[in-house]
């Protein structure tokens, strides 16, 4: 079946199997790797990507659902050289360890910035609920957002 | 984890829904934000032979007040739910649980109908609609059903709704004055509850609906009926989990959950203010 999304604002169309899930239609067809495969059962956020702005588990949905759709992933979020702040402030704030839970940390935390500019800590605590750190970083992580928020406020 | 192969059909209407399901009968699965669905398919625990995609049915997603209750389209996400002005001031405890459904992203696509027509006992929301005395619209091919919450679930992961029917809305009674509290025990964030609790007071009638309990959603009828006669939060609450069979897994077996439903059971009642 023909799917076509635009994804970080290039449009790709290829014709997949139905039961393709999103997370391989974004890393093995359209090639773009920085988007993780972690538990695979929708529990770790690793997969993490925007639909239409909103952080979705790739992982779990079917390439399909997808169909039309304006799709960001993390490659998506620098201009060129400039990271996005997101991404800065997890630079700063040394807000990752081994790294693998990134990406999909980071594209939850810029949909949870979106629906509360200002979170509390505990507020961040709770949206990023989705998503596992198993280097348990979380204290960083949590840093990070909330640097984020002040130095967009 | 990949899905065993199936026929994909993307319905734009109702009606092109309701006519893959009369063609394809129980080898046909709908499939709306699939967060319940596809899991199970990724593991080969469902295996339909046709998923019937409703996920772009826009006309099933809605929130309005319909005088003496809110209507919900089926395809409503949590996210709006949640976040739903209508929701908060008329079914305050709808908007507190859906608040702790899955997660952000499973919210962001997940439905309102899905989670209920799922029949999942471990699931949150079904608790609120037996507690909140919902009602539920089935359409099929002769028309459309009202189904009572407490007909519609019917065993594990089963519901009164026939192969070619599908669930379109949910009613939730206006309460505007009620009081309430939904109670979710889990080990960690995300996890369906062990046991979980949804508790409303309205005027001088209470509901009760227990999350994890047995194999289908249940209505903890002597908690009602204790607290119709006057009885404290404490006192309707040792009877919780009375006639319920509740599971046994990893998490718990079922005297622990008896112990957790009553000791639920009385925290809801008094965040609810009993």
């Amino acid at each position: 079946m023909e799917v076509a999304v635009t994804i970080n604002g290039q449009t790709y169309s290829h014709d997949v199997e139905p039961r393709t899930l999103l997370v391989h239609y974004i890393r093995d067809t359209a090639g773009l790797t920085g988007t993780n495969i972690g538990c695979d059962t929708s529990s770790c956020g690793a997969c993490t990507v925007h639909i239409n702005g909103e952080s979705v588990k790739s992982c779990t949905m079917l390439a399909v659902q997808a169909d039309g759709q304006t799709l960001t992933t993390i490659e998506g979020l620098a201009d060129g050289d400039v990271l996005h702040p997101m991404q800065e402030s997890f630079r700063q704030c040394h807000a990752l360890q081994c790294g693998y839970c990134t990406p999909g940390m980071v594209m939850a935390a810029i949909s949870l910035l979106d629906e509360n500019p200002s979170p509390t800590e505990r507020e961040v605590r709770i949206g990023l609920e989705g998503n596992l750190c198993r280097c348990t970083g979380y204290h960083n992580i949590v840093k990070a957002v909330l640097h984020c928020a002040e130095a967009s406020a | 984890m990949i899905p065993l192969g199936f026929d994909y059909i993307r319905a734009e209407s109702t009606d092109e829904a309701l006519a893959a399901l009369a063609d394809h009968g129980d080898e046909a699965k709908l499939l709306a934000g699939g967060h319940s669905l596809l899991p199970l398919m990724k593991l080969r625990l469902a295996t339909p032979a046709v998923l019937v995609d409703i996920g772009r049915l826009d006309n099933l997603s809605y929130i309005t007040d319909a005088g003496d209750h809110l209507a919900i389209g089926a395809l409503t996400r949590h996210r709006a739910v949640e976040t739903s002005d209508l929701v908060r001031s008329f079914a305050g405890l709808l908007a507190e649980a859906t608040s702790h459904v899955g997660d952000p992203q499973v919210r962001h696509i997940g439905t309102i109908g899905g989670s209920i027509a799922h029949g999942d006992p471990a699931s949150d929301l079904p608790s609120v609609l037996v507690a909140m005395r919902a009602t539920l619209v089935a359409q099929g091919p002769s028309g459309k059903r009202e189904i009572a919450v407490d007909d519609f679930f019917t065993g594990f992961l089963e519901t009164s709704l026939a192969d070619n029917e599908m669930l379109t809305e949910i009613r939730v009674p206006k309460m505007p004055d009620a009081t309430w509290g939904f109670q979710k025990f889990n080990r960690r964030a995300q996890d369906w509850a062990i046991v979980g609790v949804a508790a409303v007071v309205n005027n001088a009638s209470s509901g009760v609906g227990l999350v994890n309990m047995d194999s289908l959603p249940v209505r903890a009828a002597g908690v009602e009926a204790a607290l119709d006669a006057g009885a404290s939060a404490s006192d309707a609450a040792a009877v919780a989990a009375d006639g319920t069979n509740p599971p046994s897994d990893l998490n718990a077996g079922p005297e622990y959950r008896e112990h957790l439903a009553r000791v639920l059971t009385r925290r809801a009642l008094e965040a609810a203010g009993r």
